[in-house]
Order: C-alpha cells, then sequence, then structure tokens
C-alpha cells in the first residue's frame, strides 16, 4: 500500500467538488470516496488501487432508508448493508433484496458495507487481484491470463476477448430485478440512472465499469413499491454453505393469477459480467402457466447466450437450475 | 513411588477447562506477534514472482529512499546463512533446507529473494513492493499430473500381489488424487528476533521450541547456547510450524546485521508460498477379493509432489500395510518435483490422503461384491500386524466399528443408491476407518515443590492449542496429590529440560512417564529433607518407612492425616524448592515389539438436494479408540476440530497454482474455502478408552490428528451412496456431481 491523503467531509456538494479533479472514475483514480471500505482497502493493500487522496463520506447525511409514496424506498447511499437487509419494511415488502444482502459476505462485512458501495463492488477474479499477472480491467491492454487459465468462478454471460470477470454482488441481482434507479450527484448536477444503464459489458474497455465519471457521488437508490400479489425470491448457490460468493445465484419477482404468471421480473448473479437482467427469460414466462417445465424452458432461455470457458462450463446448468428452482419457491 | 491417590479424586480423565483459557478469552495471552520492543524495525520479506528462472537484476535503489527504510537485505548483504545438516532423530530437522537467499536461483513462486526493513510495518510492505527484480523467467513445472522423479520405493511387501491381482476375477484398479492443501491457521508465521551479542532470542510460532533452537543455530552458524526459542501460545499449527520457514532465519540474520529487534510477520499470502503445505498425492490401488470378500490382494503405489531440493515424502501407505488382512500386498512409494514450495506435514500426514485412497477404495469394492463395507471390513479385520508381523497391542477397531454402527443406525441403511431420502433431500450414508500411529517422543521435564505450598511442572515442549497446559496440570496435580489450582506449568522455551515436537499426536504420551520420574525424585528429595531436619517432626526418622500423599509427609504406618505438609517441611528446611528431573525415551525402534496405533471409524450421513445440486454434510458419528482420554474436553475439542477440517478436505479445500507461472493464486480466506460454521452440523464424538500401558502408565495416546483421518473416504463413500457418483479426485466439486445428470 502507498501513502495517500485522507480527508472527510460531511457535505455532499464537497464531496463532488473534491473528488472532481480526478483523472477518472473507474479503475486506479486518483481520488476515491471511501465508505465502508469492505472492497477500497482491500484492493490497496493489494496495489490494485493506487489513489493519492481518499475522501472519506461516511459523515454524508445519506444514510436514511425512506418509503415512497407509491411503496417503494429511497435507499441512502451510506445505509449499511445490515441495516438495510433488516428493516422491517425492506424484510416484509422487498425480501428478494433483503435475502440477497444476508446471502453475501459476513455479519462484520455487512456491518461496514454501504449501498452505494455494494454497487460499486470489484470483480473476485484472482487475476485482477494480483498485480504479478497481467488484467486488462486493471491494465488496460496487458492482456486475460484468466481466459486461459483460473477462470472457475468467472462469468459465461456477457463476456468478451478482454474480460470475463463476474460481478461478484448479491445485493446488485435483486436491484436489478427490481429495477432500481441509481440517484448521482455530479459536478453539473443530479441525474438518475436505471440499474441496467448504469453497469457496463467489459467489450474491449473492462476497466470501465459504469457510468460514473470524476466527481459523481451515488446518493440514493430508488426502487418502486412492488404489486401485493407479487411474490419475491433470492436463491443463491455456493460451494460451501455461507461466506462465499455465488457460483449463481436469481433474483425473482413474480405474479401469478389463476396458475398464470402475468408478470416476471428475473436477474442472475454470478455467471454474468454485470448483474444479468434475464430478459428472455421474463418472456417465455409470461403468461404461461407457472410450472417446472417452464421454468426450465425459462432458465434455458435465460442462458442460450452463455459461453462457457476452460473451467465453468458446469455453472450454465448450475444457474439454469437456481432459476428454475427460484422460480418454484417463489410461485409455490 | 508412585503417589498415593484417591481414584475419584484424580483429574484424570476428568472434563477440565483450559488453564490458559481466562487468559486468551480476555486478550492476555501474549502470542509471538504481540512481542514488541524498544527500537524495534519491521522486516517485509520480497517473494519471487516467477517459479522457475534466476535473477537477472535486483534493484533496491528506490526503495532504500523511501520513508522510515532502514536497509533492503538480499544474498549480497545479508551476511553467511548455513544448511542444516542431515537429521535423522527429528532434533534438528528442517523440510526446507536450502537457507534464504542462498543462490540467486528461483524454483517456486514466492521464494524470498530480498527483505525490507522499516520503522513501522506499512512503510516495510512500501519499500518491499518498490524492490525492483528482472528475472530470467522459464516455464515452471506445476503439473497437477504426476510421474516418478526418484527411484520407486518398495514400502511394504508381502506374497505376490501382482500374480494374485492378475488371477483374481474380482478386482478394482483405480487411482484416487488428493490436492495440494495449505494448513491455514489462524496466527500467521511469525518471527520477532532480538539479537544481544552473541545471544538470539528468538520468538517464534513454532510447534518444536528445541528443534527450531536447534535448527536456527546452525543456519545462523552459532552454538545452541547463544539461542534461545521461545513460543508461549500457538494460533495453531497443524503441522505447518513444526519445522522452522525461511523467515525465522530472516528475521535472525537482519536482526544480527542491524543490532535492532525485528519484528517479521508474514501475509496469508505468503503462508501458501514458503511455509509448507500438505503436497498433492496421486495413488493407485489395486485390491481384489474372493467371493466372500477376503481380500487376496492390495497394492497402493502413491506419488507426491515436492519441491525441487527438499525430498519430502507423504507416506500414503502409512496405513495400508497393518489396517487389513491380505496375504499378498506391495506398497510403494515415488516422488515428482514440482516449481512448488517444500511441501511439511500437515495433520495426519501421509495416513489421511492415504486412507482416502484405500478407505474409497473398500466401499468400491463392498459394492462390487454387493456386502456392506461394513461387513467387508470385519471380514478383513487381522490378527496381528501383518506389515511386520508383530502382535498388535491394543487394537479395537472392530468395538469402533460397532459403537459407531450402533449410533448412527447403520442397520437401517438401504444399499441402494439414492434410494434413502428425507423431507426431500436425498440422503448419503458411507463409513471409513480410522487409524493413527502411537508413539513416544524422548522427553525431559522438572517438576518442583515450592515453599508457597505449589507445584511447577516445566519441559520445553510447547501447548500449540490442543491444551497441552492443561493436560499437563492434569498429570502433575495427579502425580503430587495437589488441587489445579495449586499447579503451574511452565512450557514454550527452549532454554526448558528439552521437551517433545508437537507432532504426531505424540506430545501427552512421552511426557507423562516423564513428569511421573520427575514427581517420583522430587518426592524422594522432600522426605529426605523431611527426616534431615532437626527439630522437626520426622527428624531421624529412616527415609524408607516414610511416603507421601497428596501433599503431605508421613510414616508408612499412620495415616496421612497425621502428617505434615510438603510446604512446612519446605520451610521449616529453609528450602525454596525442591526439583526433581525425569526423562522419558522415544519407542521408534528398528524393531518394534508389539504394533501400536490408535483406531477409529466415522459415519456421516449427507443430503444431496439435486434439484440445485446441493451437497452438505447433515449428520456424522465419530468414534475412537485413543485409550484414556486424560482430558475429554480438550479430546473431544480435538476430534471435532478434525471433522470440520475433514469437511473442507472432503468437500473445499484446494491450492491451486496457476499454470502460467506457479503461483498458488487462491491464496487468501475468500478463495481458499475452508468448512464455515453453517457447514457443520451437529458432530457426535464417543471414546472407546482401552487403556494399554505400553507407552504410559494411564493408557494414554494421542488424538490430535486421527480425527482427520479416514473422514474424506466415510464422505466420499457417503456421496456415492446418494449420487451414484464416485469422485476419486478431491475435493468433491459441484461440478463432479453435476457432470452425470
Amino acid at each position: 500500500m502507498k501513502l495517500f491523503a485522507f480527508t472527510k467531509t460531511a457535505d455532499v456538494s464537497d464531496a463532488v467538488k473534491g473528488a472532481s479533479s480526478s483523472d477518472t472514475a473507474q479503475q486506479g483514480a486518483k481520488i476515491r470516496f471511501v465508505a465502508g471500505g469492505t472492497t477500497l482497502l482491500d484492493l490497496m493493500k493489494l496495489s490494485v488501487e493506487t489513489p493519492d487522496t481518499l475522501i472519506d463520506i461516511n459523515r454524508l447525511p445519506l444514510d436514511k432508508i425512506e418509503t415512497t409514496r407509491d411503496g417503494g424506498l429511497k435507499i441512502g447511499a451510506m445505509v449499511r448493508n445490515a441495516d438495510l437487509a433488516n428493516h422491517p419494511y425492506v424484510k416484509s415488502h422487498f425480501p428478494v433484496l433483503s435475502e440477497a444482502l444476508l446471502s453475501g459476505a459476513s455479519a462484520q462485512l455487512r456491518n461496514m458495507a454501504t449501498t452505494g458501495g455494494n454497487l460499486l463492488q470489484r470483480t473476485r477474479c484472482v487475476y485482477f487481484r494480483d498485480t504479478a499477472f497481467a488484467c486488462n480491467k486493471r491494465e488496460p491492454g496487458s492482456g486475460c491470463p484468466a481466459i486461459e487459465g483460473e477462470n472457475r468462478t468467472l462469468a459465461v454471460l456477457g463476456t468478451s476477448d478482454s474480460c470475463i470477470a463476474t460481478n461478484p454482488s448479491d445485493m446488485n441481482v435483486a436491484l436489478t430485478a427490481l429495477e432500481a434507479t441509481i440517484i448521482i450527484k455530479g459536478p453539473l448536477g443530479e441525474r438518475e440512472v436505471a440499474i441496467d444503464d448504469f453497469y457496463l459489458l467489459p467489450g474491449s474497455t473492462p476497466h470501465i465499469e459504469n457510468v460514473l465519471k470524476p466527481g459523481d457521488l451515488i446518493t440514493h437508490v430508488v426502487v418502486k413499491g412492488l404489486p401485493s400479489d407479487s411474490k419475491s425470491v433470492y436463491l443463491k448457490l455456493r460451494d460451501r454453505a455461507s461466506y462465499e460468493f455465488a457460483l449463481a445465484s436469481a433474483a425473482v419477482i413474480v405474479q401469478v393469477e389463476g396458475g398464470k404468471i402475468t408478470r416476471a421480473r428475473i436477474a442472475l448473479g454470478g455467471v454474468g459480467t454485470k448483474p444479468w437482467r434475464a430478459l428472455e427469460a421474463e418472456k417465455t414466462l409470461s403468461g404461461a402457466a407457472a410450472n417446472e417445465a417452464n421454468f426450465r424452458k425459462a432458465a434455458e432461455d435465460a442462458l442460450r447466450n452463455a459461453k462457457p470457458q476452460s473451467q465453468n462450463k458446469f455453472k450454465i446448468e448450475l444457474s439454469k437450475r437456481c432459476l428454475t428452482h427460484a422460480l418454484k419457491m417463489a410461485t409455490s | 513411588m508412585p503417589a498415593t491417590k484417591d481414584k475419584s479424586n484424580s483429574p484424570i480423565g476428568r472434563a477440565t477447562k483450559r488453564i490458559d483459557g481466562p487468559l486468551k478469552v480476555t486478550g492476555s495471552a501474549i502470542y509471538t506477534s504481540d512481542h514488541n520492543f524498544p527500537g524495534m524495525l519491521y522486516a517485509v520479506p520480497v517473494g519471487a514472482t516467477i517459479a522457475n528462472g534466476t535473477i537477472a537484476k535486483l534493484d533496491t535503489k528506490e526503495a532504500e529512499k523511501m520513508p522510515g527504510v532502514k536497509a533492503v537485505f538480499h544474498r549480497a548483504n545479508i551476511g553467511q546463512l548455513f544448511r542444516v545438516a542431515p537429521n535423522s532423530d527429528f532434533s534438528a530437522f528442517s523440510d526446507e533446507d536450502r537457507p534464504p537467499f542462498d543462490d540467486d536461483i528461483i524454483r517456486y513462486y514466492g521464494q524470498y529473494v530480498a527483505v525490507a526493513v522499516a520503522e513501522t510495518f506499512e512503510q516495510a510492505t512500501a519499500a518491499a513492493e518498490a524492490v525492483k527484480v528482472t528475472y530470467n523467467e522459464k516455464k515452471p513445472n506445476v503439473e497437477t499430473l504426476l510421474s516418478a522423479d526418484s527411484k520407486v520405493h518398495v514400502e511394504s511387501e508381502r506374497g505376490d500381489a501382482q500374480k494374485a491381482f492378475d488371477d483374481a476375477g474380482l478386482k478394482l484398479d483405480v487411482t484416487y488424487t488428493t490436492p495440494a492443501e495449505t494448513h491455514n491457521v489462524i496466527e500467521l508465521h511469525s518471527s520477532v528476533a532480538v539479537f544481544d551479542d552473541p545471544n538470539f532470542t528468538l520468538y517464534e510460532t513454532t510447534q518444536g521450541v528445541v528443534n527450531h533452537r536447534n535448527v536456527l543455530a546452525q543456519v545462523l552458524g552459532v552454538e545452541p547456547e547463544n539461542v534461545k526459542v521461545i513460543s508461549k501460545f500457538l494460533g495453531s499449527g497443524f503441522g505447518g510450524k513444526i519445522t522452522p520457514w525461511p523467515q525465522s532465519a530472516i528475521a535472525a540474520a537482519v536482526s544480527r546485521k542491524l543490532r535492532k529487534p525485528i519484528k517479521l510477520v508474514i501475509s496469508r499470502k505468503m503462508t501458501f508460498h514458503a511455509a509448507g503445505h500438505r503436497p498433492r498425492t496421486q495413488q493407485r490401488v489395486r485390491i481384489s477379493a474372493d467371493e466372500k470378500g477376503k481380500l487376496t490382494s492390495l497394492q497402493h503405489d502413491y506419488l507426491n509432489h515436492t519441491a525441487i531440493l527438499d525430498d519430502f515424502k507423504e507416506n500414503c501407505g502409512e496405513c495400508t500395510k497393518y489396517l487389513y488382512s491380505c496375504a499378498n500386498l506391495r506398497v510403494t512409494s515415488a516422488l515428482a518435483k514440482r516449481n512448488i514450495g517444500t511441501p511439511t506435514s500437515m495433520r495426519g500426514p501421509g495416513a489421511v490422503p492415504g486412507l482416502f485412497a484405500t478407505e474409497s477404495a473398500l466401499d468400491e469394492l463392498a459394492i462390487k461384491l454387493k456386502m456392506d463395507p461394513l461387513q467387508l471390513r470385519i471380514i478383513n479385520e487381522p490378527e496381528k500386524d501383518e506389515g511386520i508381523n508383530i502382535p498388535f497391542a491394543s487394537r479395537h477397531l472392530i468395538e469402533c466399528y460397532k459403537a459407531g454402527a450402533d449410533k448412527f443406525g447403520w442397520a437401517k441403511r438401504d444399499p441402494r443408491v439414492g434410494s434413502m431420502k428425507r423431507d426431500g433431500l436425498t440422503l448419503g450414508w458411507g463409513m471409513a476407518g480410522a487409524s493413527w500411529i502411537a508413539e513416544r517422543w524422548p522427553a525431559e521435564v522438572a517438576v518442583e515443590l515450592r515453599n508457597d505450598g505449589t507445584a511447577k511442572v516445566s519441559t520445553g515442549t510447547q501447548d500449540i492449542g490442543t491444551g497441552t497446559y492443561t493436560v499437563l496440570a492434569q498429570v502433575l496435580a495427579d502425580k503430587v496429590g495437589l488441587s489445579m489450582d495449586k499447579v503451574e506449568v511452565v512450557l514454550g522455551d527452549s532454554s526448558l529440560p528439552p521437551g517433545p515436537l508437537s507432532g504426531g499426536s505424540m506430545v501427552t504420551a512421552s511426557l507423562i512417564p516423564a513428569v511421573s520420574k520427575a514427581a517420583e525424585k522430587v518426592i524422594g528429595t522432600l522426605l529426605a529433607a523431611a527426616v534431615k531436619t532437626p527439630g522437626e517432626k520426622y527428624f531421624g526418622v529412616e527415609q524408607k518407612d516414610m511416603t507421601y500423599t497428596e501433599g503431605k509427609v508421613h510414616k508408612k504406618d499412620e495415616p496421612a492425616s497425621a502428617g505434615i505438609s510438603f510446604q512446612k517441611v519446605l520451610n521449616a528446611g529453609n528450602f525454596k524448592f525442591l526439583t526433581g528431573k525425569g526423562s522419558s525415551s522415544t519407542t521408534f525402534t528398528a524393531k518394534p515389539k508389539v504394533s501400536m496405533h490408535s483406531y477409529g471409524a466415522h459415519f456421516v450421513e449427507v443430503t444431496w438436494q439435486e434439484e440445485i445440486a446441493r451437497l452438505r454434510v447433515n449428520r456424522v458419528v465419530t468414534v475412537i479408540d485413543a485409550g484414556k482420554i486424560i482430558n475429554p474436553k480438550a479430546g473431544r475439542n480435538q476430534i471435532e476440530g478434525a471433522v470440520v477440517m475433514g469437511i473442507g478436505m472432503a468437500l473445499f479445500e484446494h491450492t491451486h497454482y496457476e499454470p502460467s507461472k506457479g503461483a498458488p493464486l487462491n491464496s487468501n480466506f475468500a478463495d481458499y474455502i475452508v468448512a464455515v460454521n453453517a457447514d457443520v452440523p451437529a458432530l457426535d464424538v464417543h471414546f472407546l478408552e482401552f487403556e494399554n500401558t505400553e507407552l504410559n502408565e494411564y493408557g494414554a495416546r494421542g488424538i490430535g490428528e486421527i480425527g482427520l483421518a479416514g473422514f474424506a473416504a466415510a464422505t466420499a463413500n457417503a456421496v456415492y451412496h446418494a449420487t451414484g457418483v464416485r469422485v476419486r479426485n478431491l475435493p468433491i466439486k459441484i461440478e463432479d456431481l453435476l457432470a452425470t445428470t
């Protein structure tokens, strides 16, 4: 870890101003916000991130969970994962979000990690995290040893010749199914971005992971209320029972009427280079009978374009089973 | 003269809380890296980022100019470090023989090439990163498929196994593999070195203070008298701290160079490089039986990877030669050289990977025979140790099987694959046997009786977290007839009478006879003092007419209550303390007369949820006969801990060496998967205490390792029963079970 300057602010505009002179808000940024620090400090210790300046935003007044008029949520960026997961209204009205959060990390990490920080969680690809190796995400143009190397846990959807790194978050998978909106305050003012547009596919620029520009600060995440007859589930599959990133996960929100699915919203985790909205599966299920055969068909459609690597072919089947079972759980 | 004792009051066999527990839960136990000294500097090593090649250039200029940096040492300026002499009695041995910085050749990833020293840990870390090393890089060999680079060594042979195998109708020829595993103890390898010319005091994390002292004296080129090694508490060792690793010599050498105390704590990542691991094994098992299940041949040919410079053998055939009755047997070993750091012992070395192979093979054979796997083992129970043709001293494996089967409900097992269901889950039931050596190391102890009415035992062994402090307190309390609060145990210092290595599950068995003799000696001295102190009650009495009972000196022909306390004797004679020394010898001999081992059995239930490919260990019954259990509380803890490790071995643990650079890439706790609490069901552990006094008067043997032996096989056997998939390559992964569906 190299030396860095450390400043604190309790004011959103101050924070935005402080970071606006950074060269980038993406990999290698010289100025970084730090909240829970559960990803950033780890990466700094590994010299994967080497900022000159950290702006501590823990005191920003963004730590409220508000319910909106339509029964939705406005979540402050500084709300800790533990607080969001255990909030009574979130538990009762957005079980998919609560379950996703509680399936991630450990109690200690959830006590520190924030909503805004989790949106920006970085991949666990071992090559990204080790500066002795090439990595297009860390050092653009240096190559991707994962494609020929250790890729058991890496992505099968949204990959490119430059990068196959998985987005490891659980929360973001639930938020993607919930069609969350991310509110960003930047040097030019405030803007709203749909979560599916927030994340970028790696393509030939895997070091650019999202739409954030220098000075941009995530202030809130907004989720619309769910119809009262919808059921939601988050299912996560992994090697061990706890404290591990997903090999495959699924967030599903479904409405069933007279044995037929009227609407399904689905996102997959652990398999994509970004939280993966499965629109094909949603289409398959729309108006279809709520039975296992259709669930499996939807899962086949969701993974139709999956591209396996040398070690992770099994994740395609695992992801299909995960989605099929999650749909079964949500409709039973 | 044994202290007479009222058995009901004896602390032996009583579930006893750790006497060091309060220190540990209050954070007052001082571990190695907790030691701080005025003027102390921090050292951080630089590891090679290639696994094969040579150093072309080592540029330290930038690093040396960084804030707080005192020096950067490497081969050219660290001073001479020496090689450890060949050693056959474990008194001065090191698994990695090469002293650090010995040449410019890189043979494994992470090999230390330099060390940065600075005022703070952070400064030293930054400087270590700033050291620029360029290499002449060659492709490393970390290939997982093993073939012999050494001569094939015949470990054991009887009859003609190949002919019997060729002639057999019912046979199996299969190969099992176990991956490299890294110990991953919580307490990182740490060295705090204090050089006070000409003496070194080395605070270390070691499972052998005396061995560590003897090794470091050689590496530093000084007399053992000039080296003192301290290791009061360990955050576990699991074999990974039996012999010194290069960071220890580096810290000491830097301390000598700079004349300052040096703290060197390696990172989690570095523990995957230059701090040992269980090597990968590849084991071919050929086994045949007649139609009744009687084994007609057994061949066990195993290989393990080892480092380029060090020949470490993972002795997978450890149990094969004596575990089953079989007239035709051949066991061979060989090594495969890899660009990987030196392997070392990891909990149950040899037996643990070996039993995965043989106990899986027996299950496969039982399936071929359409026979209950438990029955197959009973049929092949030997009457003597057929490996060296001597009687068993205490073999109660059948009793372990039967007790385990009974507690598990094995009789209700439906052998058909996937046939047993509960709550929508498929159940798999598997079992396997366990065994481990029962031996003694040489050991010396001193026992003191003190004028404040307390007693002390001291020896140069160490408590690696297993409960040695407490067990020794129990033994001493029993021997001198005092309550536990009146005894003190002093360990973890190489200047104490040389005690045993904490390896091989042998410390308790080794120390009991030594404590017994030392107690006998000091009581003899006490009685002499009692009859030689003028004016005192027993002055002038013949010493042979005197005895000692539970803290009191008295005449043999009077009750203990009529006697006087030893404290009074000491004070009357103006003695601060009396000391007795005792020793016990090793049981390792070329020609043993009896075969001494411990035995056990594991019964495992797994649940398999095919629709989401979810496998969990759901229920475990483990029965162990390791003789008398001195402290059932600590004993149970050892077996439970081993089973937890067994779940990791069976389902998760695997160090991945990346093929292009030879780096162990999953070198952190997020990527190196061990069992977490949620993976561990309630564990049902039972001890059968068949006491055999071959090793010591209590009939106690070791229990640190046997709990891991056989567990992975029992799990793999259960997985087959649930899924129909026979996994012969550990760990058992989701993809193995998805493959057939």
